[in-house]
């Protein structure tokens, strides 16, 4: 599969290059209506953009869940005592 | 109905040592799951979490509620693993200019690119992608390390995340973007090994 390029890749207003640039705003929903139109438009012709997008979507959406410790009992044990102990002379 | 943030921070203040304890058990889970994703090694965590609320206790007295009382406590918290981090020999360094990050585009040729958005994610999420992730996050600096733990992982705001962080709004933008970029290419790279 091809990457976005610098290429114009159909759309007449945006370059695959500016496109990247603006991709978090994008994601965010913080990006100005008219760009995201046309960063619409533009993927709807470049499939590599679109793939792009998409592999950064996921990585976002994947870190939400890789790690979510509870805290162990032990160490919630322990910092209770460690914190009894140096706040008395505090 | 829960006692608030700040009534508990004024029971402290006039000497309720339990009060302090409810106020610990309300955020250690939060505190220590921010520790380990900063710094990785439940010791290291640990040892975070611990300075963490012994400095919230000292320094309750000069806590002006200028910001809430969690923002606060975040923002020790994030600095207390910064300078964890900053002891360590091993840390990675800047990260390279934004255009870097991009895809390259060499001899009019496109690179391959795997779109593995579609795998299973009991795949995306094995045990052995998660330690890949962290591992990624690992190799971030430690300043856009933090950026996109509270941004992306704890779900704090631009806003939120700059105050915790002592940023403006641009400055968590950009580095969130470039942390992003960064750890969607180290993913896409483990990724498409698994799949060769």
């Amino acid at each position: 599969m091809d990457e976005p390029s610098e290429k114009n890749c159909g759309s007449e207003l945006m370059k695959c290059q500016d496109i990247l640039k603006e991709l978090s705003e994008y994601l965010d929903g913080e990006l100005d209506p008219k760009l995201c139109e046309e960063l619409e438009r533009h993927m709807e012709d470049c499939h590599p953009c679109l793939v792009f997008v998409n592999t950064l979507k996921k990585t976002i959406s994947l870190y939400k869940y890789a790690s979510s410790e509870p805290l162990p009992k032990e160490v919630h044990l322990r910092l209770h005592d460690f914190l009894k102990k140096k706040c008395q002379g505090c | 109905m829960d006692i608030s943030d700040q009534a508990l921070v004024e029971k402290i203040r006039g000497g309720d040592y339990q009060a302090f304890e409810s106020l610990v058990n309300r955020y250690e889970s939060k505190v220590y799951r921010l520790s380990i994703r900063m710094l990785r090694n439940p010791e290291d965590a640990e040892d975070a979490l611990q300075e963490t609320f012994l400095q919230v206790y000292r320094g309750l007295k000069g806590f002006e509620g200028r910001s809430t009382f969690s923002t606060w406590l975040f923002r020790l918290a994030t600095n207390v693993c910064l300078m964890k981090i900053r002891h360590r020999e091993t840390e990675p360094g800047k990260l390279l200019p934004l255009e870097d990050y991009l895809p390259r585009h060499e001899s009019g040729e496109h690179p391959q690119i795997l779109d593995w958005t579609g795998r299973p994610e009991e795949a995306l999420l094995s045990k052995e992608s998660r330690e890949k992730m962290l591992e990624a996050l690992e190799k971030l600096p430690a300043d856009y390390r933090a950026v996109f733990i509270l941004r992306d992982m704890e779900g704090f705001s631009n806003a939120e995340t700059g105050d915790t962080l002592g940023l403006s709004v641009a400055a968590v933008k950009s580095r969130l973007h470039r942390a992003r970029l960064t750890l969607r290419g180290l993913l896409s790279n483990y990724f498409e090994r698994e799949e060769a």
